[in-house]
């Protein structure tokens, strides 16, 4: 893991720099894999337990596998009153996954968000933190379509 | 000093106390759960409520510091109101299995529920339904019975430094526990059971073995002999109501023998044994050019800690076996071999202070006899609990002696039981060993109190040597950063892993707190200066064992079973 | 009808905020100019003098604040800019950020000579991706310029700047929850006091103020403190930035002065209900913000009038709901996201906003009854009363709300109940 090696030296000198850390490894990774858990809590002197008391506070990171595109939804009251649940139920249709799962293929993840303020374009979801707004089932298909094509 | 009134009576007091300090210096008991006196202040529990006059909402008293002037009630309606709101709170994801809980009728959050007469949770129970981890021989820890108070945390992180323990997840999904939600046995928990001290409930506890005693007590086939550690008598008094250090050895052999043990030794023999073996290590390493300092290796926890987190220094650690293991390997060898009786028939139960013991005697390392040489660890808290459920008090049993051979001790094996104990016992021996006159004062009292590192020189006929004790692995640590920079030049190092020695340890009853630590220091010295014969060498029981069977200290019947070497755990774990 | 007045977003949409250039072009870094060459403490009376209250939620005196850390002697002071903009319908910092990130660099960089901080730091939500690039953007051209980084004023004041992302937790947004967090530690708040002033990251004197707050400062400093006491409501004087979402015909923002009312913002700003529909109710101040209902729309959203009808003006969203919608099952969502957002550090927020939610959701299915209400009440009570931290107190407000001025829907449900 070169990639990660460049990450600890990036950040191990900013003081309080292990949650950039983290965000630097889940950019790379989608998700926060165990061995670089350990990596960065040696790297930054935080025990182990302590690290991962801090990676599994943060809604933002993640300890298991996810996919390519990670596609979150915002399920805040702002979002919830234009109809939020209507883009889970096109999203969960369309990808045959449930929320919180990741499609077979590893392209898409499905996750709920909190507001992630757009809110004058609810409801809105954001796919690996752009976001997309005034959402419909139909919109919510054509932007599936773009990320499906091969890139 | 702030003037202050709590509940209408007037209270003075330094700037900076809280208002549970003010409280507690006129005699009011305000309830609390996650304070404890030896901790930083965490205040999220919230049942320490208390009205203060003119603030907003509710004060936590473990948290809010007096101001002059300031009006506090501590037992209005509404504050009741208050307290019971949280412990329900508490209550609603909590299994409320008191009757099979190891905790029953010592319990912080059964106290309170039963103080504040909680009769009615009025949300639907739904607890969190965690698995139990019982992946260790020491303990046993039960997420759903966790209060999430800290107090474990702080123990496991701040004083011991193991960091064994940490927060998992957040908001109504936290929990304590390894990292990746995995089993102790697979963290760096070195078993020393600090937390199962500071935990108020029955998420944190050692890990019961009393049936185990029960099944051997009710096997015919089985001699069942007993050792009981230097730190056991003067607590233990606390478990059965009496003041402590105030239990008579010889009645707490009376009970026992009223147990069912067949045979009743001391720990304190081999305690004694270990002195004379560990002082003579000291002087081969100083005459042979050794690894120095030599690092005491008699406690369990500072094993596991030393193989964690300081492997480079395991040659510096003693070859000695702890007094318990030593005193295994002996009964089903020497013992038995006296007694006329088959070593396979013998089953060792130990009673320690120690939570850590119970993983000791599991080692694969500690069959020298052929046999797993203890059997069976039970900690003070188990032989109290016990001694309960035989209904036996101890106050009205009669006294009765230890059987011979292995049994008879010397202050200085007493004084194993609090930190500086043994390198004040070595001491005691090795300058007679070395200078071959008598001391005029055996009270070597730089290595006695609750200071976290101890340092001292000591002049052995002309050769100074350079003694530091530390104590809970906090201050271990601390020494061994120093040793591994090559900053520290001492010869003899006594490390325990509990706080205040084993009188302090995680298997003593609770609460043992830094007071309570306090208050059986001072009865283990005062049962060492009672005692006729206060240096190990002088034990006649270890010279006939020296003479009739080992033959000298380090020899080779000695370095068969009284001696060991640890390796380096495999570390993923830090 | 009401005009807006644009202060922090005074150059929204008018320049390209990657330029510094532009920025400068249109008088950016004056006000900073013209501070260095005034002694700090005439700086901070300035911000007393304008009456400059944060804009973060709570209203506390920025000039005040300041002044305790400017009275604290340190090595070493922080500015921290509240960029964690968490609470639900609330996007005026982005809005701030996005548009004019230069503004919130020099207001903090103002910050920073009056109360002696070379520090600054900007927490921005890590769902804020696109912000952070332009912020750190922002601050390596201003490096460039010799406006941030080290010595770079005659008056041998230097100031920099760094941007830290958070992870995903609104109680971050909370202050001794942020330093935690930028100290790379789990997001938990601290006991106050120390109050950050005085004891706040790495245990230094540090000021936390909001990014509204900070954009404010250099517009009081070029215009003087007078003129922007005299904007808006005089006890909570200056302009605020409203977000307004929900079913209102023209969801958005504007910026208007402080004694603007409801009904303004709602009707002038928002058109109105969308879809001809009927006004239910309106949640002030975001998620934490009290539902209001129509009767109260003539109210001044200024945080003192919101207070005293048992209101937050918060960060200023405005969520409105109309007559068709389900009131228990909106309770029933704000529920779920104070539970999910709950540190989980104390009791009565741990373990209350998870039986605040498992009520509701028991109520909102019909199977709610009389005693779950009472037993609503008294759990949101010993909330408000014995959390630890303002996420506890506030959590209930829009529920207590609801069942202040909408019980009927509470009540039929938990009726509709057989038996
Ligand atoms: C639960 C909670 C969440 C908060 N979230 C924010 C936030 O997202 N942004 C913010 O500026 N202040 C937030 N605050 C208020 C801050 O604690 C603090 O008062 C503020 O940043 C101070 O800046 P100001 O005085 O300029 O408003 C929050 C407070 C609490 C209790
Ligand atoms: S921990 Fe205490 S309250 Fe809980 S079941 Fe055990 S004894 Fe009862
Ligand atoms: S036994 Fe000791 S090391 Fe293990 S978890 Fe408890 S305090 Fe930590
Ligand atoms: S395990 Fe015990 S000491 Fe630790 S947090 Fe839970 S209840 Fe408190
Ligand atoms: S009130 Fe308590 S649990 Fe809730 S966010 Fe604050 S500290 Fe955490
Ligand atoms: S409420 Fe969904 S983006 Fe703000
Ligand atoms: S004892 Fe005060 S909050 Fe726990």
């Amino acid at each position: 893991m070169d990639k990660l090696q460049a990450i600890v030296d990036q950040y191990q000198k900013v003081p309080g720099g292990l949650i950039e850390a983290f965000h630097a490894v889940q950019d790379e990774y989608a998700y926060i894999p165990e061995e670089a858990l350990r990596r960065l809590a040696k790297a930054f002197e935080v025990p182990l337990a302590r690290a991962y008391g801090i990676a599994s506070f943060y809604s933002y990171l993640s300890l298991k596998p996810r996919g390519q595109y990670i596609i979150r939804i915002c399920k805040s009251a702002p979002c919830h009153v234009k109809g939020a649940a209507e883009v889970v139920k096109t999203l969960e249709e369309e990808l045959a996954i449930r929320m919180g799962e990741t499609t077979p293929d590893q392209l898409f993840t499905l996750e709920f968000t909190e507001c992630v303020g757009v809110c004058a374009e609810t409801p809105v979801i954001t796919i690996n933190g752009e976001p997309y707004g005034d959402l419909t089932s139909a919109k919510v298909k054509e932007i599936l379509a773009q990320y499906r094509q091969p890139q | 000093m702030v003037n202050l009134t709590i509940d209408n009576i007037s209270v003075s007091v330094p700037s900076g106390s809280t208002i549970l300090q003010a409280a507690q210096a006129v005699g009011l008991k305000i309830p609390t759960l996650c304070y404890h006196p030896d901790q930083t202040v965490k205040a999220n529990c919230r049942v320490c409520l208390v009205e203060v006059e003119g603030a907003r909402g509710l004060q936590a008293a473990c948290s809010q510091t007096v101001v002059e002037g300031m009006v506090v009630r501590t037992s209005t309606p509404l504050v009741f109101k208050a307290r019971k709101a949280v412990v329900e709170l508490i209550l609603a994801r909590h299994p409320q299995d008191c009757l099979n809980c190891v905790r029953n009728g010592c319990c912080e959050l059964q106290d309170l529920a039963q103080e504040l007469g909680i009769r009615e949770i009025p949300y639907a129970r739904e607890i969190k339904g965690m698995p139990q981890d019982k992946s260790t021989p020491s303990l046993v820890l039960d997420p759903d019975k966790c209060i999430l108070c800290r107090r474990c945390l702080t123990v496991c992180q701040e004083v011991q430094t193991v960091n064994a323990l940490g927060l998992r997840a957040r908001g109504y999904q936290t929990s304590v526990g390894p990292a990746f939600y995995q089993q102790l046995n697979e963290s760096t928990c070195v078993m020393c059971g600090q937390c199962t001290q500071v935990c108020p409930t029955g998420a944190l506890a050692e890990r019961e073995e009393i049936d185990k005693l029960l099944d051997a007590l009710a096997d015919p086939s089985k001699i069942v002999v007993t050792q009981m550690a230097p730190a056991v008598r003067v607590a233990l008094a606390e478990e059965v109501g009496l003041p402590t250090g105030e239990l008579d050895m010889l009645t707490l052999v009376g009970g026992l023998r009223r147990l069912g043990f067949h045979r009743v030794f001391h720990t304190n023999f081999t305690a004694d044994l270990t002195i004379m073996e560990e002082g003579h290590e000291l002087l081969e390493r100083l005459n042979n050019g050794g690894t120095l300092p030599m690092l005491t290796s008699c406690s369990p926890g500072w094993i596991n800690f030393i193989e964690t987190f300081y492997p480079d220094l395991l040659d510096n650690l003693s070859t000695c076996k702890s007094p318990q293991q030593m005193f295994g390997a002996l009964v089903k060898t020497y013992w038995a071999q006296k007694a006329g009786v088959d070593p396979a028939q013998i089953y060792s139960v130990s009673i320690m202070p120690c939570t850590a013991k119970k993983y000791e005697a599991a080692r694969p390392e500690m069959q020298d006899s052929g046999y797993q040489d203890v059997d069976l660890v039970l900690t003070t808290r188990e032989i109290g609990k016990l001694f309960r459920m035989a209904g036996i008090d101890l106050k009205q049993v009669p006294p009765s002696e230890f059987d011979p051979w292995m049994g008879a001790y010397t202050g200085a094996g007493v004084i194993f039981g609090a930190t500086g104990g043994v390198m004040e016992a070595a001491l005691r021996t090795v300058y007679e060993v070395v200078t071959g006159n008598e001391l005029a004062n055996l009270d070597f009292t730089v290595c006695r109190g609750m200071t976290g590192i101890k340092e001292a020189e000591v002049d052995l006929a002309g050769t100074q040597v350079k003694v530091a004790i530390a104590h809970g692995l906090g201050n271990a640590r601390q020494l061994m950063e120093r040793i591994r920079a090559g900053e520290a030049d001492y010869h003899f190092v006594e490390i325990m892993a509990c706080p205040g020695g084993c009188i302090g340890g995680g298997g003593q009853p609770r609460q043992t707190d830094n007071a309570q630590r306090a208050i059986r220091i001072e009865a283990i010295y005062q049962e060492d200066v009672a005692l006729a014969l206060r240096k190990s060498h002088e034990n006649p029981e270890v010279k006939q064992l020296y003479t009739e069977f080992l033959g000298q200290p380090l020899g080779d019947k000695s370095h068969q079973l009284l001696h060991t070497h640890y390796q380096a755990k495999s570390k993923k774990l830090k | 009808m009401r005009e807006e007045k644009r202060i922090s977003l005074k150059h929204y949409g008018l320049i390209d905020p990657d330029q510094i250039e532009d920025y400068l072009e249109h008088g950016g870094y004056q006000s900073l100019q013209k501070a260095l060459s005034q002694p700090p403490a005439a700086i901070v009376q300035a911000v007393k003098d304008a009456g400059l209250r944060g804009r973060g939620g709570a209203g506390f005196k920025a000039g005040i604040k300041w002044g305790f850390t400017l009275q604290t002697p340190a090595e070493q002071k922080y500015i921290i800019c509240n960029a964690d903009e968490g609470e639900p319908g609330t996007f005026k910092d982005r809005l701030i950020m996005e548009g004019d990130p230069h503004l919130v660099l020099e207001g903090m960089a103002i910050a920073g000579y009056a109360v002696g901080a070379s520090k600054g730091y900007i927490y921005c939500r890590g769902e804020y991706p696109y912000i952070v690039k332009r912020l750190k953007r922002a601050i390596e051209q201003a490096r460039e310029k010799g406006l941030l980084g080290t010595n770079r004023f005659e008056s041998n004041f230097s100031f920099d700047v760094e941007v830290r992302m958070g992870a995903g937790a609104y109680i971050c947004g909370e202050e001794t929850a942020l330093i935690e967090s930028l100290e790379g530690k789990r997001g938990e708040p601290r006991s106050k006091p120390p109050f950050p002033g005085v004891a706040g990251l790495w245990g230094k004197p540090t000021v936390v103020n909001n990014v509204e707050t900070l954009a404010a400062v250099p517009w009081i400093i070029e215009h003087g403190a007078t003129a922007y006491q005299q904007i808006g409501a005089s006890r909570y004087p200056g302009t605020k930035i409203f977000t307004l979402t929900g079913d209102v015909a023209r969801k958005g923002f504007c910026e208007v002065p402080t004694d603007v009312t409801l009904r303004e913002l709602v009707y002038d700003f928002g058109g109105g209900v969308a879809g001809g529909k009927k006004l239910q109710a309106v949640q002030v101040g975001g998620t934490s913000g009290a539902f209001l209902p129509e009767s109260l729309l003539d109210t001044p959203a200024d945080l003192d009038s919101m207070a005293a009808v048992g209101g937050t003006l918060g960060s200023g969203a405005v969520l409105v709901v109309d007559e068709t919608r389900d009131l228990v099952d909106l309770a029933v969502t704000i529920a779920s996201f104070f539970k999910h957002e709950s540190c989980g550090k104390c009791t009565p927020c741990r373990e209350g906003t998870f039986q605040l939610h498992r009520l509701l959701e028991k109520i909102s299915r019909g199977q709610g009854s009389r005693q779950d209400l009472e037993t609503l009440e008294r759990l949101m009570w010993i909330m408000t009363q014995a959390s630890f931290c303002g996420l506890g107190h506030t959590a209930p407000t829009p529920i207590l709300t609801m069942l202040q001025y909408f019980p009927d829907p509470f009540n039929n449900r938990v009726n509709s109940q057989a038996g």
